[in-house]
This record gives C-alpha cells, structure tokens and sequence, in this order.
C-alpha cells in the first residue's frame, strides 16, 4: 500500500469554556489513503467539524492542539509554519462548509471569490483560472455554467450555492477535501442534486475526501469508510458496507435503529367536528401570495402531518392558525366556531385550547426565567394556580416529560442541553391543558437519538392526555413516525393528502413520489439506484 | 449565586468601585453629623489655609470647603441620580414600548424623539430653563426630558432584537399583556445594555449639570455644588493651591467608580449569555 495521504497520531484538542479548558477530541487516530472518501458520523458535540478542521492543522478560536501528530503526504501540520499551512490551504486541502450562504462574501461575484486562491496561490493566469472554473460548474452541473460565475451569492439558490462552493474548494484540483455537512442546510430534493455533483467531482478529480455529516444515510452514499465518533472518542470504524450491515458497538447500532419507531396508527373518527378545520385559505406577505386555498381538517386526539420543503408555507399555515398573519381569504374553525382572524381579538380560552412547541428551543424559553418560572406561567395566567399549587403541578409536568422536578425546577435555560430545552417547551404548552398543540420542526434542530426520544415522548403524551398534534416537518421520516393523516404542501398550495397508510402507498401522487424518493435511504447503492432510475424517466 | 458570592469573585476595579460609591452614598446621606460647619454658613474669612480649624481651608467668601464638599455630595449626587434614573424610567419604558407594540405607536414615539433630538442639548436646555425658570425641580426634569431620547433610541434598538425571539411570541400567543412583555419577557433580556449606558448616563448628566452651573443656570448658590465650586475658587489655583480641585477629583472618582461597577456587571451578564 502507498504511503497515506493523511494521518493523524493520538489527536488531542482541548476547547476553552466556562474559565476552563475541556477535553474536545481524546486521542484519535485516522488514516486517509489517497482517493479515499471517509465519513465521519457522529452527534452534535462529538467532535466531528473539529477533527475536521484539524486535517488542515487548523484549531478554531478558543481551541488548542494540545497533543498527537498530523502528517499531511509526509508534512508535519503541527510544526509547519503558518506561511507553509496557507499555501497548503486552498491549494492542496480545500474545506467545504455547512452553510455556503454564510460563507461566501456577499458584495463579490461568485467568480471573482472563486478564482481568488488560484491565481493568488496557484500561479495560474486569471483567465485560465476562469476556463477551469465554468468547466468546474459542467461537472458540477450548475446551470448555465458560462454566466453563473458572474452573478453575486444573493442571486442564486441554496443548493446552487453549496455546489458553486464545492467547485471552488475543487478550483486547485486539491489533493483532499473536507465536507462539513454540505447538504445539511438543504432541502431533501436538493440534497439528492448536490450529493451526485459532488460525488461525480469526486470522483472525476480523483481526490481523497472527509465528509462529516450526522445523517448516516448520507454519508452512506458517499464514503468507502466511516468512523462513527462520540465525546470526541471513535466508536467504530469500518467499510460502509460493512459497517452497515454488521454494526459492532451498541451506540452504532442505536443510531441505525432511530429509523425504526413507528406509532401505532389511529382509526379516523370522520363522522365528528373536526377539532381544527382550515377552509380555503390564502394569505400573502404583502403583495406576495404565499398560501392558495390550503385546506386541512385535524380530529381529536389525531396527528395531522404536513409535510414540505422550505418555501412550501407550511410555517406560514402554522402561523396563520395560530393568528400571527391575518388570512386574506377562507377561515380557521376550531370545533366548528370560526377562530378570528387576529390573535388579539381571541379570548383566553381560545388561546389556551391551541398551543405551540418552536422549531429551536433556545430561542423560545427566555433565558432570563427559570424553568419552574416558564412552566408555572401558563399555569397562573390560564388556571389561576399559585404558590404551592402551581409547584406541584410543575412537578407533576416535569415528570411526565422525563426530567426530575428537584433537579430542574430552578435551574435556567443554558443549563440544560438542546433535548432537554425542547421538552421544556413540551411542559410549558402541556401546562396550558390545550387540546391542540403545533408542533413546528420541533425534531429538526436536534439529533437523532434525542429527535426519537422527543417523538416518543409526544406519542405517550397523546396516549394519555389525548390531545390532537399539528406536525409541521421536511422530514419524511418523521411522518411516516407519527402521522396520522398528512398533508403535503408545494408553493403555498396542498398538493396530496389522505391517510398516512394511503400517501405511504404507491402509486405516489408526482410531487409526494419525488419527495418520498429524495429521503436519503441506509442502502450504499440507492443513490446509484435514485439516479438510474430518474434517468430512465427522462426520455 | 447570592449576592455575597457574587461580590467576593468580583474583580478588584469592581470592589474598589462599590466601596467608592458607598463611602459617597454614606457622606450623602449623613451629612449633617459628617460636616463640622453648616452648608451656606460664613465661617471665617475668605481663602483660609488648611488648618485644624477649617480641614481644607475656606472658600472665596470664607465658608468651610470640608463642609461644602461633603453637602455636595447630597445636592450633585442625588440630582444627577435623580436625573438619570428619571430619563431611563422615561426613555427605556417607551423605548421598550415601541419596539413591543410597533406601528403606529412606534413611529409616533420615535418622531417626537428625533424632533427633540434635532435641537442640541445644551441650547435647548438653556430655552427652557430660562423659559420656566431654574430651580431644582425644572433641572432634573429637563435634563431627564432630553436624555431619555438618548436611552430611548439605545433600548428600542435592542428591545427589538429581543421582541422577535420565539419566547416573546409564545408570551404574546399566551395572551400577556403589554406590561408582562416588558418587564418579564423584554427588560431582562436588554438589561446588559442599558445598565452600560446607565453608568455613561450618569457620566454625562454630572456634566452636564457642572456646564449648566457654569452657565449660572445650573444648581443655583448658596447650595454647595461640585461643578460651581471649582469655578468659584479657581483663583487659587494660580497660587499653587490645589484645594479647588477636590471637588473635581470628587468627580472623577465617582466617575470612574460607576463605570468600574458597570463594566463588571456588564461583563457578568454578557457572559451568561455566551454560554
């Protein structure tokens, strides 16, 4: 075998918080052969980005390299000095970061920020670099790769964006590359775009590659090897394929069995009111129309899924419910009474039956309160409860969502991790004994182990409270978990709905078929297969 | 963490700065029994030497400096907290105001503040004083009038990048009122900032009022004031004669004790944030 191309020796790295320095990676060890593609898989935390980021000897702020060796085709990273690493840099490792829109400049055109490193480092003319650079975007196949260059960040989408990064990260054909969750930010159906181009380019470049992501059946597609890390540890490392089909550790096997939870469906009782019922409603922002007589019924006790990609108004439904936009058109019914149009202009009771839970719960628990003083609110302001009263029922709150009430009561915000942030915003819209509560993406800022935990604990509450969920998601794994109806929305329109057994059915409606097939699958081959198989369809 | 923890981890420049401002707090509020002669009595003659008779010698018209420096204390403290304290009630609840209601209210607000804003502050001050006469009512009133604009603009500016956090719209779908959304939801969340400029505020307010006294439109005499002090017995400064500097060095070093405190809890509570 060749000398590797990457290799990293007992890797420590230490971050700095609150006054003190901890452990971030705990002796790590990775081989990188040239033209290999490795996937690193872990939670948020695990220590993944700061790996990565260490392949280019590089330690973000308030991070230090305390021990271990990285030795990049025979370098030493560690020794070199600065001037030798950013020559390195762009030239012979490039970086791919999660979100393309918060890393290109966005006063320069896209060609200008692409040729940059090139002709500063690579000591090619600039009009050479700009031939490699559209030819980079045929490969890439962005659309009109001639002109795409010229235009600014702003001008051209998401998934646009993420690949016209990639070509720049391939602008000095480096010798390897790291994806920092390159398609995390995108849509399902974009996704599936970004991960063939960079495949392809991958492959047509011959480059070795880091690719981190938290989504397993991602990086299953595109690594030759994965190493699952955790607390900054590995777990397991092995082929894909293997590592696929034969998971050693338990951690690794808990992580393939996320998928699996499944509710137990619920018969529709359809001769009842409906609990909630949006009649033909439209909305718009301004003069732009955003919703076009969307139309939704939700039964008690029942889990409505609407399902959709940014842009979908699937948010703004949610929004336009609970009377934060006034609708143009059509009305909300809650138990056959029309809601009014403006949150305002609803009665407490109103107010109390329809609760939310937000799609990042750091910005929804104030941060300035303790938990007992976020729970205890709607307790006092809807059901007058006070003093030892309102306690106890905190209490009682916070066992049923799984926390122990004399660990938490006091405690704030920012002392609690993300899982346990999102059930707090549980407790607080339980503490208002609604019978409907909107749930908005309330799993996708979380990872998957405590995304299913979260989606559990939903389900048992249902069970025993009863109580009816609105579920807004991109996630279609999420949907087939716990809906039991779902609604799929496309620009502002309702383009399929029914029964969560007759949409997971096919033959498939057009648009509810391509985003069931966008959901990345845990087989190595399906992308292969997702390909061909759209291939086939364009004749 | 109570407030004992708290003090005893704070930094040196914190702790020197929370004693300064008690030791002035404490001659403020005691300083009938502190000061030996009374405040606008004639003790002696004019211009005394320090002696064990008059502490820090006596001023132009032959009262005790120790005395006048000490009731000083109450008449330039007190306004100048008064005063500040008064522009932030003013000018923070309506900035938190029209950042929660917005519209209407909003634009209606911030109009009135950039009009008054328009006129500067030294020459407006001085119109309506004269118009309505000096006395120590219309001073801080004014003062506190025309500061607010200032806090208005800084807790609008950050109310609002509070108000479209998800809380404030879960408090706002709950049903609360407006008074709940400012005092629970908003104001713990701005406070950082605007204790900053509290510290600054005062700074500012000291100031102003020694310009204004300067002017002969400030706190009016026989009541002992820092700033009139310093002028009134700047002669002496030309016989080598530091004396009437002390009630500048009283300034400065309250001055710069207020801010010693505010950088810390400012430091405190901007660190919470991070984490």
């Amino acid at each position: 075998m060749d000398k590797p191309l990457l290799e990293i020796r007992g890797l420590h790295i230490e971050g700095h918080y609150e006054d003190a320095w901890h452990p971030l990676i705990k002796g790590i060890d990775l081989t990188l052969q040239r033209g290999e593609v490795l996937g690193l898989i872990g939670e948020s935390g695990a220590g993944k980005s700061t790996l990565g980021l260490a392949a280019m000897g590089y330690a973000r702020d308030g991070c230090r390299i305390t021990g271990g060796s990285i030795c990049f085709d025979g370098m030493q990273l560690l020794q070199a000095k600065p001037e030798a690493l950013r020559k390195l840099r762009g030239l012979r490792i490039a970086y791919v970061a999660q979100s393309a829109a918060a890393s290109f400049n966005p006063a320069h055109r896209l060609i200008d920020q692409h040729v940059e490193t090139a002709v500063i480092n690579g000591g090619i003319s600039r009009a050479q670099a700009e031939r490699e650079a559209v030819e980079l975007y045929r490969v890439l196949r962005l659309p009109n790769p001639e002109t795409i260059g010229q235009r600014y960040p702003h001008q051209v989408s998401g998934g646009q964006l993420q690949r016209v990064m990639t070509a720049m990260a391939m602008a000095c054909h480096p010798e390897l590359i790291i994806f920092d969750e390159p398609t995390t930010a995108l849509d399902v159906t974009t996704q599936i775009e970004v991960l063939a181009a960079i495949r392809d380019a991958v492959k047509t470049f011959g480059s070795a590659a880091l690719y981190i992501s938290h989504d397993l059946a991602v990086v299953a597609q595109m690594a030759d090897r994965i190493m699952v890390l955790r607390h900054g540890k590995l777990v397991e490392e092995a082929a894909t394929r293997t590592m696929l089909s034969a998971p050693q550790q338990d951690y690794t096997k808990s992580l393939w069995a996320v998928r699996s939870f499944r509710t137990e469906p619920k018969a529709c009782p359809q001769q009842q009111t409906p609990l909630l019922e949006v009649r033909q409603v439209c909305a718009s922002y301004g003069h732009q129309p955003v919703l076009h007589d969307v139309s939704m019924s939700l039964y008690r006790g029942q889990t409505l899924a609407v399902i959709g990609e940014s842009g979908s108004g699937k948010s703004t439904t949610a929004r336009l419910i609970t009377g934060l936009l006034p609708a143009t058109a059509g009305q909300v019914l809650y138990d056959g009474e029309a809601l009014p149009a403006d949150f305002r202009k609803r009665s407490k009771e109103q107010l109390r039956r329809v609760q939310m839970i937000y799609q990042i719960p750091d910005t929804a628990l104030n941060p300035r309160q303790r938990i007992v003083d976020i729970i205890g609110r709607p307790l006092t302001f809807y059901l007058g409860l006070k003093g030892k009263a309102m306690r106890a029922r905190v209490a009682q709150l916070l066992e049923m969502i799984e926390l122990d009430p004399a660990t938490f009561m006091e405690r704030q915000p920012r002392e609690l991790s993300g899982g346990q942030k999102q059930r707090i915003c549980i407790a607080r819209a339980l503490a208002a004994d609604p019978q409907l509560i909107i749930c908005d993406e309330v799993t996708s800022a979380l990872d998957q182990l405590v995304a299913e935990g979260v989606l559990k604990l939903l389900n048992r509450i249902q069970q025993q409270l009863g109580v009816a969920y609105l579920f807004i998601t991109h996630d279609v794994a999420t949907v087939r978990a716990i809906a039991d109806e779902v609604v799929v929305m496309q620009r502002g329109r309702v383009v399929d709905q029914g029964s969560r057994s007759a949409i997971f059915t096919p033959p498939y409606q057009d648009y509810t078929g391509l985003l069931f097939s966008s959901e990345p699958e845990m087989d190595p081959d399906w992308l292969d297969h997702l390909l061909a198989e759209r291939a086939a369809l364009i004749p | 963490m109570s407030l004992l923890t708290q003090l005893a981890r704070a930094p040196l420049s914190a702790r020197f700065g929370l004693l300064i401002i008690l030791l002035y707090v404490l001659v403020a509020l005691f300083a009938p029994l502190l000061a030996p002669y009374g405040e606008t009595q004639v003790v002696g003659d004019g211009f005394a030497p320090w002696s064990g008779q008059f502490l820090l010698g006596t001023d132009n018209l032959g009262r005790d400096m120790f005395s006048r420096l000490v009731y000083g204390a109450r008449n330039t403290l007190g306004i100048a907290f008064l005063t500040t304290a008064l522009a932030f009630l003013v000018g923070g609840l309506g900035g938190l105001v029209a950042a929660i209601k917005g519209g209407v209210i909003d634009q209606g607000l911030s109009r009135v503040v950039d009009i008054l804003m328009a006129i500067p502050q030294l020459i407006f001050a001085l119109l309506i004083l004269s118009v309505v006469g000096t006395n120590a009512t219309s001073l801080v009133l004014v003062i506190a009038l025309l500061d607010s604009t200032r806090v208005f603009r800084l807790a609008r500016a950050v109310a609002m990048t509070v108000v479209v956090q998800d809380f404030v719209e879960a408090a706002r779908l709950r049903g609360e009122g407006l008074w709940w959304l400012v005092t629970r939801e908003v104001l713990p969340n701005a406070a950082a900032p605007l204790i900053a400029e509290f510290g600054l505020r005062f700074c500012f307010v000291f100031l102003f009022i020694s310009a204004l006294s300067f002017l002969g439109l400030g706190i009016q005499p026989p009541t002992a004031d820092w700033g009139s002090m310093v002028r009134d017995n700047a002669v002496l400064i030309t016989f080598g004669d530091i004396s009437p500097l002390l009630p500048a060095l009283a300034v400065a070093l309250i001055t710069v004790s207020v801010n010693f405190v505010v950088d810390w809890m400012l430091h405190k509570s901007s660190g919470l944030k991070e984490c």
